[in-house]
């Protein structure tokens, strides 16, 4: 690790931040043989393309988890042939439809450890597995299959909340207590390490928890998928921003009329998708990582860019043209 | 001379008969119409409900289209349909369409599969599911 006044001063050097891209949610869902569905192998496809133009190179990508739809070898196999024409380093994020079928065994197979920290010009970096469930609830079905099936409804009524686990936590405690309390951390989930709303699993059952193991810290950083779509908050130092959906968008859970949710107040959402673009509210994201902070631009295919920056006066990350009230624009309106 | 008086008072009461008869039964056909009871409105609610619940099998089945794709990989619980704005401008469609014209837009276009009917069993049960899963919220014809 990287003396702190040497991290501090680094930062201060307008050249030593650093740039990251971020891909996720791609779904990509096997009909039979070598066929696939078409949308979403083109939202990944076109996501790759694209990162791979990105001048200068960013220092690393994420995938944030849930490249496969329903879990299988052949989704798997042909995702990451898709993933693996992307140039750079890549870090994987493991995701619900990744995991439920044999509860992440090829995936590993591929890719390694589901959780794991690595450090890069002064930063630390945590990655969770948060879309871990009570065993109860896994041993509940009669095929692996049928498993899968329930986790991946996501309205379903007899699905799990997702959670990281005590046994992830205390590694995560073990892996934090070597970090000095100025070190900023980023952590990489899949689910929102925040509950905005239970009945989607917009949420992660002991995300209080592993919220106070990131409250010590001067900056810690969450950057979770899962929600296909635009989110982010400030909980005291713990900065949140989700990421998009290569595949499709989802819907806020404010449109859900017959439930109560709790979407941050600060997210000025993406637009509502217009359904006759495919392309439209699906995307991928550059991230800035400064100061211990991170501005993240959405690449939105069909739509004008976002950008949600951290701003050093408010001290909470801000979406840089429609923050303020009277700037937002009618299909930010969800109901 | 008499035969024929006699006989138009005979078709005279004939008709006043039929009439009789016939407010009668329209007398009795009202009253039924009228009144229902709690079972009939438990039985009703049953039907609909029941219908409802095809509608969410079809929505959250990979049946429906050709690809697997469900109608609830991108509506959970039916959202962002909003049923109560139709009928409505569709800017793909260039003109004014109705819900069931836009469940078959997505099922021919992200579902790759064949449109329904308006009156095929699949799409009223379709449509009564998006329609009691936004239950309460005021109708709005027209808004975007």
């Amino acid at each position: 690790m990287l003396p702190v006044s040497l991290v501090r001063l680094s930062f201060a050097e307008p050249g030593r931040g650093f740039t990251f891209g971020y891909i996720s949610d791609s779904h990509i869902q096997h009909i039979r043989d070598d066929k696939f569905v078409r949308s979403w192998d083109q939202g990944l496809k076109r996501a790759v393309a694209e990162a791979n133009l990105l001048d200068p190179r960013p220092d690393f990508f994420v995938f944030g988890g849930d490249l496969a739809h329903l879990g299988t070898r052949a989704e798997l196999d042909h995702g990451a042939e898709m993933l693996g024409a992307l140039h750079g380093k890549l870090y994987m994020v493991m995701g619900e439809h990744d995991y439920y079928l044999d509860m992440g065994d090829y995936w590993r197979k591929l890719y390694g450890d589901d959780y794991y920290s690595f450090d890069h010009k002064g930063v630390h970096f945590v990655v969770l597995n948060s879309i871990l469930t009570y065993d109860d609830w896994n041993r509940r079905w009669d095929t692996p299959g049928r498993r899968m099936q329930e986790m991946a409804l996501l309205d379903n009524p007899n699905g799990s909340p997702f959670m990281v686990g005590e046994r992830q936590r205390e590694w995560m405690r073990k892996d934090l207590d070597s970090q000095d309390k100025d070190t900023p951390i980023v952590v990489f989930s899949h689910s929102p390490l925040q509950k905005i709303y239970r009945g989607w699993n917009f949420w992660t059952e002991d995300a209080d928890e592993v919220q106070k193991m990131l409250a010590p810290f001067r900056e810690s950083n969450v950057i979770y998928g899962h929600v296909h779509q635009i989110q982010y908050n400030q909980i005291g130092n713990i900065a949140f921003t989700s990421v998009m959906s290569t595949a499709w968008p989802w819907p806020y859970p404010e449109s859900y009329a017959l439930a109560e949710s709790h979407l941050p107040i600060l997210t000025v959402p993406m637009n509502r998708a217009d359904p006759s673009n495919e392309r439209d509210a699906t995307g991928w994201q550059f991230m800035n990582m400064h100061s211990g902070r991170i501005d993240t631009t959405f690449n939105l295919g069909a739509n004008q860019n976002r950008r949600v920056a951290w701003n050093e006066r408010h001290r909470r990350p801000e979406d840089t043209r429609y923050q303020d009230k009277d700037a937002r624009t009618p299909p930010q309106d969800h109901f | 001379m008499r035969g024929p008086r006699r006989k138009t008072i005979s078709n005279q009461e004939r008709k006043m008969r039929t009439l009789a008869l016939l407010f009668c039964l329209i007398g009795a056909v009202a009253v039924a119409a009228d009144e229902f009871t709690r079972e009939d409105m438990e039985r009703w609610q049953e039907q609909y409900q029941r219908v409802a619940q095809k509608g969410r099998q079809l929505w959250t089945s990979g049946d429906l289209g050709s690809n697997g794709v469900a109608c609830a990989q991108c509506h959970p619980n039916a959202a962002n349909t909003h049923p109560e704005t139709y009928p409505k401008f569709q800017q793909q469609l260039g003109r004014v369409a109705d819900l069931w014209e836009m469940v078959n837009w997505c099922i021919r276009n992200p579902l790759e599969g064949e449109a329904l009917s308006a009156d095929d069993p699949k799409m009223i049960a379709i449509v009564s599911y998006i329609h009691s899963e936004r239950k309460g919220v005021p109708l709005a014809p027209g808004k975007h």
